[in-house]
């Protein structure tokens, strides 16, 4: 019975998985595997703005279906990847970039996470600093860890 | 400084961190992103008239008065909260209501508008959805404020609330018309 149970739901699972990769994929007819190649690449950059988490090549959202739509006609019409960016940008804000550029107001996203651990790094420095201090003041017999120790 | 007191003014900025996040976030819709088309030109648009066999309806003859769009379908379950807002706002707030019906079916459109009441001067019908991606439309109720030079003025993402009406809505077409961007009356 239980195994029985495992088995539907695994079964379900699948199903699902499926229903989304067939809706997600849209039957655009490349012409040649480059192609479809830069495509993949360019809608894998873009986020769909209806399922926030995902990118436009993933996203079965109908506006996600619009956007990749146009995409592939812009590049159709020879646009370059950093034209059709632009056009996304214009209306949809840098948002819509999983890779934004730096700029005024994203260098805090870029350098956040150095910062962080810059800050960290200065605390573990100051209080290695400390404890170096306070051991050399102590007779060389005392280097053995004691119980009082607080670090 | 005492090295025994890191760990809680460590502990004391982590605990303000989150909850200046919890704070943000029970007042700000994370999903909502600006729109970087307020204070630009309003994409011009020429598009299908609903339930008007041929006749279409765009930005040109718009031409010097400030207007509202809202987007809407009938598939959409907030354009329903939002819909006695506008049906109770429309007449007062003195402005042409563009309805803009975002991929839909037309006959569900009808049917939507007859349970539901009409507010709007004129619906567009957009199935296609290229003039929505040129208004950066990317949920629908959405309601743009245009003025009479054809500037956005204001974007609501959501649905539009008495409250939101009242306090942003209105001063901002009130400010249009001090400004003299607000057209002919």
């Amino acid at each position: 019975m239980k195994q029985h149970l495992y088995g539907a739901t695994l079964f379900a699972l699948l199903l699902s998985l499926l229903c989304t990769i067939a809706a997600a994929v849209q039957p655009l007819d490349f012409k040649d595997a480059a192609e479809e190649k830069r495509f993949q690449s360019l809608t894998r950059e873009l986020r769909c703005l209806v399922c926030q988490n995902q990118n436009l090549a993933d996203s079965d959202a109908g506006l996600a279906g619009d956007l990749r739509r146009e995409v592939f006609e812009q590049m159709r019409a020879g646009k370059s990847d950093a034209q059709i960016k632009d056009y996304l940008v214009a209306r949809y804000s840098q948002f819509v970039l999983y890779d934004p550029p730096l700029s005024g107001s994203t260098w805090l996203l870029w350098f956040g996470p150095l910062l962080a651990l810059l800050a960290g790094a200065a605390v573990v420095v100051v209080v290695v600093r400390r404890r170096a201090a306070a051991l050399a003041h102590k007779t060389p017999a005392a280097t053995a860890p004691r119980e009082e120790e607080d670090w | 400084m005492n090295a025994r007191l890191l760990p809680l003014a460590a502990f004391a900025l982590l605990v303000a961190l989150l909850g200046f996040g919890l704070f943000w976030n029970t007042h700000h819709d994370q999903r909502e992103v600006p729109s970087p088309l307020i204070g630009k030109a309003a994409p011009e648009f020429r598009l299908p008239v609903l339930n008007a066999d041929n006749r279409e309806f765009g930005s040109a003859d718009l031409k010097g008065k400030p207007y509202l769009l809202n987007v809407f379908g009938s598939w959409c379950p907030s354009c329903v909260d939002e819909h006695p807002v506008l049906v109770r706002y429309s007449k007062e707030l003195g402005l042409p209501l563009v309805g803009y019906n975002w991929k839909d079916d037309a006959a569900d459109a009808t049917a939507w508008l007859a349970r539901f009441g009409n507010p709007y001067d004129v619906i567009v019908a957009d199935t296609v959805g290229r003039t929505a991606i040129d208004f950066g439309v990317y949920g629908a109720p959405e309601t743009f404020l245009v003025d009479a030079d054809g500037f956005i003025r204001l974007k609501r993402i959501g649905a539009l609330t008495p409250d939101y009406v009242e306090k942003e809505l209105k001063p901002a077409i009130a400010a249009l018309r001090r400004s003299g961007a607000g057209g002919q009356p």
